[in-house]
């Protein structure tokens, strides 16, 4: 059980870290790589989403190896997520809107506050059932 | 028996064990019928329902 959750957990290191690099490939590339050339930075873009697939089954993969008191706690800690994401979501879309923030409502921020809600509600669940 | 054991037997972590041990954690009727299973006995023998 340890063996296939260390293979697992290996596999999925290796989808997410490579699709962080297409990711920059595809983000810096047009720029610092091959100067413009469209062919290329569509061939990287879905590289990336290809690699994205991969990662998400390696994902599903990991989250199907977990016993009943894991997936409970991990999919506890995705519902509170999802739910704390939409609400802050639409407050941020919100609040460029109507001109309440200085900088444009940028993904970025999105995507770090999903995975700091995550890490905080996984926290808690870990504290409240292990 | 420790709880890596009976976990590895019943196919749950050490942590599940511990979680069902301090009534943290109310286990599945798959998990319940293979811990009893593994101590020969009746699941009735293990878990008592509480209003």
């Amino acid at each position: 059980m340890k063996a296939k959750r260390r293979k697992v957990i290996i596999q999925l290191a290796i989808w997410t870290w490579t699709w962080v690099a297409t990711l920059a490939i595809a983000t810096f590339g047009p720029n610092y790589l091959w100067e413009d050339r469209t062919i290329l930075t569509i061939c990287a873009v879905l590289l990336n989403l290809l690699n994205g697939g991969l990662m998400i089954h390696a994902n599903r993969n990991l989250f199907n190896h977990y016993d009943e008191l894991e997936r409970k706690i991990h999919l506890e800690s995705m519902g509170f997520t999802l739910g704390a994401s939409v609400v802050f979501g639409i407050s941020y879309a919100l609040v460029d809107q109507l001109d309440l923030i200085h900088s444009d409502a940028k993904i970025g921020i999105l995507v770090f506050f999903i995975g700091i809600t995550y890490m905080i509600s996984l926290l808690i669940n870990r504290k409240r059932y292990l | 028996m420790t709880q890596e054991e009976l976990g590895e037997m019943i196919g749950v972590s050490r942590q599940t064990i511990n979680a069902i041990e301090k009534e943290k954690f109310d286990p599945s009727l798959n998990t319940a019928f293979k811990m009893s299973r593994v101590f020969q006995t009746t699941i009735e023998k293990f878990f008592f329902y509480e209003k």
